[in-house]
């Protein structure tokens, strides 16, 4: 067991975990926020992708103990009492059916607008979504979704 | 995944020290394969030893086009750095086109060359750019690294702590993913040193990444996209499965080396 | 602005998903929750000679090790299939027993044969580990061709030679000879490939026995709560209905592969009772891989006959069917009634004849996937039609034209009725959006840069809102098709409508509230739909089939013409008006004519409080409707794809692609085109990247996404879609269905496009980069001998 303390959506999180829980447990099952989802076992579905430090990674990759010491930033986390830019243009532009990928997909939608800008283009979003898969959407308006979420970011 | 232990190293030498009290230890750097294999099972090291905290392992510096990476930079931190952007694009490009951009953030060249991962990036560019592997106990040049699939000089308890490389006059790298894994399907990246080009190709080979000499013969007597298009890539020793057969992959290795041509220049 | 029929409503359930609050089955934990594990078979084919639990049991968290023997000594009935067909010699079909642990054999890899009940996954995994099963492996089979061979293993002792049927419809000497008199002949061999649904959540079940009420409760990723229940009660025996209760809350995607009752939900119920602790299971990929029904997987030939008209005389042909190890809920239905009935396409076909063999292999089992035996058909006819025509040397769109059935109501040979279409006005839709007349323009510039530019055609036609309960029951259904509705008024007007459908993706609780909102002029956000919960709703037949609009819609409509009957009462007797004068629209209820008007809430308020009643009228507004379908319904439509073939790789970029459909009445575009979208992707993935691959000992080469190839972001293009629309004439509301038109009508229109490009019509699906690179290759070799 190991003891792990994290700042998850800006209030500290601490708990005692077996050494090989991954971040995505930890935030499931001890911290109960279950808008993180897995959908894969091989790190290529991006439903579990969550913000460690400012940077978007798979939370179903990485063990809550990598994270100690870290702010941690998930789906529940990412808008205040009015909705982020980014959740508001998946919902404008009917960027989600089931909702299942959407968290993920919104965490890997503003991560790529901190660190591409505002201003993108289809073919980067295309090409940004590799590890995002949707089953449902066909990924266009997800894609304009996001186009859409950055110009308002 | 079986229970292990994780450490959290504070330096190379404590990583060694750490390594030294576990039974059957492993180090980790971003954790992106080992996790998985270890989610799947296939792996059950009694003892993480986490090298992804160790600042003096980080970082990027070219001086005097003598390019050094630490291994604990991620893929993302080479495909974005400025100062490769100027010295060797090559190998910038080639970090961005690993994985996904959320495995980038986590994924390091040292672990990525640790692992020999047959359809990995990194290795290829090690060998077209000559770079010598830097460990805890020696240099390694990249020629007498990469011994095998998965397998390398490394012992045991070694540590990259970074690699290192003259710029080459020219280099790209050209890959084509496999449409399941995005993993490479062939992967060759070529480079034009003052003494010669070398050519890394990676994801084909039924032994993990090779030099091609052929190819590096045929470029050193004219380097251009059409000698590396005429190049005769031996069918013999690619790689065959569900997504391409040899012939496939045999093909690819001359168009992926032609474009590594074309986009440097 | 109004929020009713044809109004492009944002949807109301976005805000739980897009914050993170959507509730799914693995989100569901109980007090003490225990997890279960499966022990799984690890061969394709293998007698079970002993099973040894006891390392298992004495390990770290373990509450229980359970077997089938168990199972079945415990009276838990065997896995049916739920519809009945009879082979032409008139023997019934030959279906194996299935229980849901494996006691004597298992047949493909995967097989659960025990099961691990822990306090964590992870110790539950590790024990799982530790059961040792003693195998001995059998030969195994995985292609249907080969299994029906008489040296080929035999996998269940109630299908000789693993022939579960041996179908036929259409008259066969009729067909036979029109074939023998055309002037021209498409004669074809047609795979289509096997894949795996693959929705993004992992299917999932928490089942828990509450012994004091002797009452269960599954929570599981169900697109039929109620028909879960049902069968887990009647024919699995592991519960009366009364005592059951299935939720399905929200659903990740199902594409058809959460129709089904599967192993793990009837174990975690009969596991919870044996160890007194809620049991949750939930699937990783590769479980789902290996165990979640595949699609498609047929082999065919066929003959199309054409006069020297190019009208097309006859149709014939013959199908094998690979069923995988057992017979799954819906299976037999696909190849047959969804499939060979669809065969006609949009052509006026006099002689249709399909003859369809089912067969047993060593692999996962085969049901419906989106579109279920409609792609299959659409496929085949599609190919075939354009190779006709470029053999013909006519043009493709022509050749489909000259051949469209004109005039409806039309009588296929193969049972269907088509009750309303215009095939051509899609298909000119389709033409004109994708500036079919410019493309040889676009092929030459693309040559210029080294590009070889196709473009395929696609007329689809299909079948939803399935179906009379009489026509299925008559053609070996086990249970009516039929849909239920309640709308429940509140006293201050605000509205429930309790349904039978079930949504996990569809919008349903924007949708189904826009028809409500659509009568009384009511705002949506008035107006809740309630679904999944067999304690909370009434019998229903959940979504499958592109239904929940064409049947489960007009179960609505039946219920608000009660309500609406009622309410003019009430307000007839208010206002001293004729029931026939009142109005009720804007959420106003007026006496037309007058200025006379009462708001739909003192409406709703006197049906309640009762004070001021008609004579004889019972308090309340709350009316409930069963509505079964008059007929399928048909949406139909021309789907045209172009691309790029890289010709050094073999890579296909598809560079438009255009979709003009005809579903009918829409209720909201956004909802439809969404739709659409997603059909076209998973028609797009089957036909560019995906395949359920295995090896000849019964291996699953594609367990992952490493192998496996799902559509992403950068594989597909925006699509361009358009409607043009005839209403349905057998339904209330007039639509027809957008679910699964997609994935039905894009591979035969990306495969065209490509066979166009390269040149070289041998190609099958999935054309990947190796194999679109060694058709061209292929075709170079020969363009060379000549």
């Amino acid at each position: 067991m190991t003891s792990v303390s994290m700042t998850v959506n800006g209030k500290s999180a601490s708990g005692e975990v077996e050494d090989r829980t991954l971040l995505v447990q930890f935030i499931r099952e001890n911290l109960r926020l279950t808008g993180t989802h897995v959908g894969c076992d091989t790190s290529q579905c991006g439903a579990c992708v969550v913000h460690v430090d400012g940077k978007a990674v798979k939370a179903c990759t990485m063990l809550a103990a990598q994270a100690d010491g870290s702010e941690v930033t998930t789906i529940e986390g990412l808008a205040g009492d009015d909705l982020h830019p980014m959740q508001l243009a998946f919902k404008e532009n009917h960027g989600l059916q089931c909702g299942f990928c959407t968290p993920g997909m919104i965490m890997a939608a503003t991560d790529m607008v901190n660190r591409l800008g505002t201003d993108l283009d289809e073919n980067t979003i295309r090409s940004e979504l590799e590890g995002n898969i949707c089953r449902c959407t066909g990924y266009h308006n997800i894609v304009k979704a996001i186009k859409d979420g950055a110009s308002k970011m | 995944m079986y229970e292990t232990h994780y450490h959290r190293a504070s330096s190379a030498e404590d990583a060694v020290e750490k390594m030294g009290t576990a039974d059957d230890g492993k180090y980790m750097s971003g954790g992106q394969t080992l996790i998985p294999t270890m989610k799947q099972r296939l792996a059950a090291p009694s003892d993480l030893i986490d090298l992804g905290h160790i600042d003096a392992m980080k970082g990027i510096t070219v001086d005097n086009g003598k390019v050094t990476i630490g291994a604990a930079t991620t893929h993302a931190e080479v495909a974005s750095s400025t100062e490769l952007g100027s010295a060797c694009s090559g190998i910038a490009s080639l970090a961005g086109h690993i994985g996904d951009p959320h495995v980038r953030n986590m994924g390091t060249i040292g672990g990525s060359i640790a692992n020999n991962d047959p359809a990995a990036d990194y290795p290829a560019a090690m060998l077209a750019l000559n770079a010598e592997i830097m460990t805890t106990k020696r240099t390694i040049p990249a020629d007498e690294f990469f011994t095998g699939m998965f397998e390398t000089a490394l012992e045991e308890d070694e540590i990259i702590t970074a690699i290192s490389y003259q710029a080459p006059q020219k280099c790209a790298y050209a890959k084509f993913p496999n449409p399941a894994s995005r993993y490479a399907m062939a992967g060759v990246f070529v480079a034009q040193h003052a003494d010669g080009v070398r050519v890394g190709v990676t994801g084909a080979g039924s032994d993990g990444v090779f030099r091609h000499s052929a190819m590096e013969d045929a470029l050193n007597a004219s380097w251009s996209s059409d000698a590396a298009a005429a190049c005769d890539v031996d069918e013999a020793d690619m790689l065959s499965d569900i997504h391409g057969d040899a012939a496939y992959r045999a093909n690819l290795v001359k168009v992926m080396a032609k474009r590594a041509v074309e986009a440097a220049g | 602005m109004s929020e009713g029929i044809g109004a492009r409503v944002l949807r109301k359930e976005d805000k739980r998903f897009i914050t993170g609050n959507g509730k799914y089955t693995d989100d569901v934990r109980n007090e003490g929750q225990c997890y279960a594990a499966f022990v799984r078979s690890p061969h394709a084919h293998a007698k079970v000679n002993g099973i040894n639990k006891s390392a298992a049991e004495s390990m770290e968290g373990v509450e229980a090790v359970l077997d089938g023997h168990q199972l079945t000594g415990d009276g838990i009935g065997n896995i049916i299939c739920g519809w009945a067909i009879t082979s032409k010699d008139g023997s019934p079909m030959n279906m194996g027993a299935w229980s849901a642990l494996a006691t004597e054999y298992v047949r493909y890899v995967g097989d659960a044969v025990a099961v691990v009940i822990a306090d964590s996954p992870a110790n539950a995994r590790t024990a799982a580990e530790a059961v040792d099963v003693d195998y001995e492996i059998l030969p195994a089979v995985t292609a249907a061709d080969i299994a029906m061979n008489s040296d080929s293993p035999q996998i269940h002792p109630e299908a000789p030679g693993n022939l579960i049927y041996d179908w036929e419809i259409g008259e066969k000497e009729a067909t036979e000879t029109a074939i023998a008199g055309a002037a021209y002949v498409c004669e074809m061999d047609v795979t289509n490939n096997r894949v795996a649904p693959n929705p993004m959540e992992p299917r999932s079940a928490v089942a828990s026995y509450d012994a004091s009420e002797d009452h269960y409760t599954l929570y599981t990723t169900s697109q039929n709560p109620h028909v879960a229940r049902l069968v887990l009660s009647a024919f699995y025996q592991v519960a009366p209905e009364h005592k059951l209760r299935v939720i399905a809350p929200d659903v990740g995607g199902g594409f058809g592969a959460k129709i089904y009752i599967y192993p793990e939900e009837i174990v975690c119920l009969w596991a919870s009772m044996k160890t007194k602790c809620s049991v949750k299971w939930t699937a990783d990929r590769t479980e789902a891989f290996l165990t979640d029904a595949h699609g498609r997987d047929h082999i065919s030939t066929a003959k199309m006959g054409f006069d020297a008209n190019n009208k097309i005389v006859g149709f014939q042909i013959d199908t094998i069917a690979n069923f995988g190890a057992y017979m799954s809920l819906f299976s037999s239905a696909v190849p047959t009634y969804l499939y060979a009935t669809l065969l006609s396409g949009q052509y006026d076909i006099t002689n249709i004849h399909c003859n369809v063999r089912a067969v047993y292999t060593n692999t996962t089992p085969v049901d419906a996937y989106r579109g279920a035996g409609r792609p299959e058909a659409c496929y085949l006819i599609e190919r075939m039609i354009e190779t006709a025509a470029r053999e013909l040397g006519v043009d493709p769109g022509e050749l489909r034209r000259n051949n469209f059935i004109q005039e409806f109501p039309h009588q296929t040979p193969v049972i269907m009725a088509y009750d309303a279409g215009d095939f051509a006005a899609n298909l000119d839709a389709a033409l004109a959006a994708a500036d079919y007349a410019g493309f040889e323009a676009r092929r030459s510039e693309a040559a210029s840069r080294g590009k070889l530019r196709g473009i395929g055609l696609s007329s689809y036609i299909e079948a939803c809102g399935i179906a009379p309960s009489a026509a299925v029951g008559s053609l070996g259904a086990g249970v009516g098709l039929w849909e239920s509705a309640e709308v429940r008024v509140n006293p201050v007007g605000t509205i429930e409508v309790l349904t039978g459908s079930h949504a996990h993706g569809q919008g349903h609780e924007t949708t189904f509230a826009q028809v409500v909102s659509d009568r009384f002029g009511l705002p949506t956000e008035n107006i809740q739909i309630v679904h999944g919960d067999t304690d909370k709703v009434q019998f229903g037949m959940g979504t499958y089939g592109s239904r929940s609009g064409a049947v489960g819609m007009s179960a609505i409509v039946k219920a608000l013409d009660k309500v609406e009957a009622k309410a003019k009462k009430i307000a007839a007797h208010m206002l001293e008006a004729d029931e026939g004068d009142i109005v009720i629209e804007n959420g106003e209820v007026k006496v037309a004519g007058t200025d006379k008007t009462l708001g739909w809430h003192e409406v709703c308020l006197g049906a309640y409080t009762a004070h001021n009643l008609p004579e004889g009228l019972e308090p309340g507004l709350k009316e409930g409707a069963f509505y079964d379908p008059a007929n399928f319904t048909f949406p139909a439509g021309t789907y045209i794809c172009e691309v790029e073939v890289d010709p050094d790789t073999g890579t296909t970029e598809i560079v438009q692609f255009v979709a003009s459909d005809d579903f009918g009445t829409i209720i909201n575009p956004m909802i439809v085109e969404g739709q659409v979208h997603g059909g076209i992707a998973q028609g797009v993935g089957q036909a560019l990247l995906e395949q359920a691959v295995y090896d000849d000992n019964g291996q699953l080469l594609t367990g992952s996404y490493m192998d496996y190839a799902m559509p992403r972001a950068d594989d597909l293009p925006s699509y361009k879609v358009s409607h043009e629309s005839t209403i349905c004439p057998n339904n209330p509301l007039g639509i027809k269905g957008c679910g699964e038109a997609g994935a039905i009508g894009s591979p035969p229109a990306v495969i065209n496009a490509i066979t166009n490009a390269i040149g070289n019509n041998d190609l099958s699906m999935p054309a990947t980069p190796a194999k679109v690179w060694a058709a061209i290759q292929a075709t170079s070799l020969k363009e060379a001998a000549e």
